[in-house]
C-alpha cells in the first residue's frame, strides 16, 4: 500500500485500466473493503463493456468507397491541378460576391451606418476571424493594457472590455478592425469547448441610442445597440436566445462604466 | 503524403464508430467523417499536434458538434423510411440487440458534453489526457464530465421507465 488516500479518479482509472500494478493493488485492496462503491464502479464496468459491445459492429463494417482516403486524396489533387478550374471559380466568386455584397446592401443597411450596419459588420468579423485558427485575434487577452490603448488611440474613446467569465467565456483578444464607418474594436471570446464569439463596437453616427435588437444570418445570430454614441454588437454560432442574456450583461457592464 | 495514409487511414472506422455513436444517425455520421477526412487532408501539413489521434477526433469532435447544434436548432429532418433503418446505429438482429440499444438510447439521453467524454474514454480508450487535448479542456474537467456521465448513465438504465426528452427535437417530413 503506498499510503495515498484513493479518490473518485483512481476508480474511474481502475475500470478504464488506466492504473499501473502498484495502484491497482491499492483500489483492489479498497473495493474488497467497500462492497457498495465496488458495485456502483461495478455497475460503470458493465455499461462500459456494453458500450464496446453495441458499437464496435461499427468498426467492423466495411469502410464506405466515400470514406476511402486514397479516393478523396486524389479528389483534392484533382482539383488543385486544374488551374483554370480555379480561375474561373475565383471570377464567378467575385461576380457572385459583387452582386451578392451591392444585394445586402440593401438588406443590411436599410438605415444607413445604424445599429443594422453595425450588426452586419460584426456578423462578417465573425466570419472572417472566429474560424481563424493561427491568429484569430492580434492582441492576446495577456497584453489587454495595449489593446485599451490601441482602441483608445484609434476610435477617439476608451473601451470597456466586458467581463464573461460568469456565463464561461474567456476574452482571447481582440484587434482593430475596419469598417465602413472608421475603426471598429473587435473582442474575441470562447469558452470551454472552444466556441467563440465576436463582439464588435464603433461609435455611432446615426442611431446613437437604439434599443437591443436581433439578427440572424445563416447560422450566426447575435443582438445590437447603440448607447452614448457607442454602438454595440455581439454574434455568435447560436439561437439569438442563447445570446440574449450575454448581450444584456455586455451592456451592464458597458453602462457601469460609462 | 505517405505519412497520412500510415497514420490516419487505420483510424477511420473509430472515427466512424464515434461519429455513429454520437449522431445514432449512419448517413449523417459518415458525411461527418467524409468532412473530416477532407479537412484532415486538407490541413495534414500544418497540424500542431504531435499526436495524430488526438488531432483527427479534434476535427471530428468539432465538426460533430456544430452539426449537433444545427440540428438542435432546426429539428433533424427525416423522411418517414430513414427512421426505421438509417436513424438506429444498430439494427437489433441478436438476443442482444435489445440491451446495445438501450445502452445506445441512453448515451443519447446525457447531454452531449458528457456523452463524449464517456465514449472517448470507454470506447475509444483514450487516456484522460488525450480526451482533455480532443476536447480542448482542463484534464480536471474531463475527470468531472466521466464521473457525471456514469452515474448518469447508471441512473437512466435503472430506472427505464421515466422517459427522457432525447436533447434535440426531430423534425418529420412526410413525402
Amino acid at each position: 500500500m503506498s499510503g495515498k488516500p484513493i479518490t473518485e479518479d483512481d476508480l474511474h482509472a481502475y475500470i478504464d485500466g488506466l492504473l499501473d500494478d502498484i495502484r491497482r493493488a491499492d483500489v483492489s485492496a479498497y473495493l474488497e473493503a467497500h462492497p457498495e462503491v465496488a458495485s456502483r464502479f461495478a455497475r460503470y464496468g458493465d455499461h462500459r463493456a456494453d458500450m464496446r459491445a453495441a458499437l464496435d459492429p461499427v468498426a467492423d463494417e466495411p469502410v464506405p468507397t466515400r470514406l476511402n482516403l486514397t479516393h478523396l486524396m486524389a479528389a483534392r489533387q484533382s482539383g488543385r491541378s486544374s488551374v483554370w478550374r480555379s480561375a474561373a471559380a475565383a471570377i464567378i466568386l467575385l461576380v457572385a460576391g459583387g452582386a451578392g455584397g451591392w444585394g445586402l446592401h440593401g438588406v443590411l443597411q436599410p438605415r444607413g451606418e445604424g445599429v443594422d450596419a453595425l450588426a452586419g459588420e460584426a456578423m462578417d468579423n465573425f466570419a472572417t476571424f472566429a474560424s481563424d485558427t493561427v491568429r484569430p485575434v492580434e492582441l492576446r487577452s495577456d497584453n489587454m493594457a495595449e489593446l485599451v490603448a490601441w482602441a483608445t488611440q484609434r476610435i477617439g474613446r476608451k473601451p470597456v472590455l466586458p467581463d464573461l467569465s460568469k456565463s464561461g467565456y474567456r476574452l482571447m483578444g481582440g484587434r482593430i478592425v475596419s469598417t465602413p464607418y472608421g475603426a471598429g474594436l473587435m473582442l474575441m471570446y470562447d469558452n470551454d469547448r472552444s466556441t467563440r464569439l465576436v463582439m464588435l463596437s464603433r461609435p455611432m453616427k446615426a442611431d446613437r441610442n437604439q434599443t437591443m435588437t436581433s439578427y440572424s444570418q445563416g447560422n450566426v445570430d447575435g443582438w445590437s445597440w447603440a448607447t452614448g454614441g457607442m454602438g454595440y454588437s455581439i454574434v455568435g454560432p447560436m439561437p439569438a436566445n442563447e445570446l440574449h442574456p450575454l448581450a444584456d450583461d455586455i451592456r451592464r457592464q458597458v453602462m457601469a462604466r460609462a | 503524403m505517405n505519412d497520412i495514409f500510415q497514420s490516419v487511414e487505420p483510424m477511420i472506422p473509430a472515427l466512424r464508430r464515434y461519429a455513429r455513436a454520437l449522431l445514432r444517425d449512419a448517413t449523417a455520421a459518415d458525411d461527418l467523417v467524409q468532412d473530416c477526412l477532407e479537412r484532415v487532408i486538407a490541413h495534414w501539413h500544418r497540424r500542431r499536434n504531435n499526436d495524430p489521434r488526438t488531432w483527427v477526433f479534434s476535427i471530428l469532435h468539432n465538426v460533430a458538434v456544430s452539426h449537433l447544434r444545427q440540428r438542435q436548432r432546426r429539428g433533424a429532418h427525416l423522411s418517414v423510411d430513414e427512421i426505421g433503418q438509417e436513424a438506429f446505429a444498430y439494427r437489433p438482429t441478436q438476443e442482444d440487440g435489445l440491451l446495445r440499444q438501450d445502452i445506445l438510447d441512453a448515451i443519447g439521453q446525457l447531454p452531449e458534453e458528457q456523452g463524449s467524454v464517456l465514449l472517448l474514454v470507454s470506447v475509444e480508450d483514450m487516456s484522460y489526457a488525450q480526451v482533455a487535448e480532443v476536447l480542448a479542456i482542463p484534464v480536471g474537467t474531463v475527470m468531472s464530465r466521466l464521473s457525471r456521465a456514469r452515474e448518469r448513465l447508471r441512473q437512466i438504465l435503472e430506472h427505464p421507465a421515466r422517459p427522457i426528452a432525447r436533447p434535440g427535437t426531430q423534425l418529420r417530413r412526410i413525402k
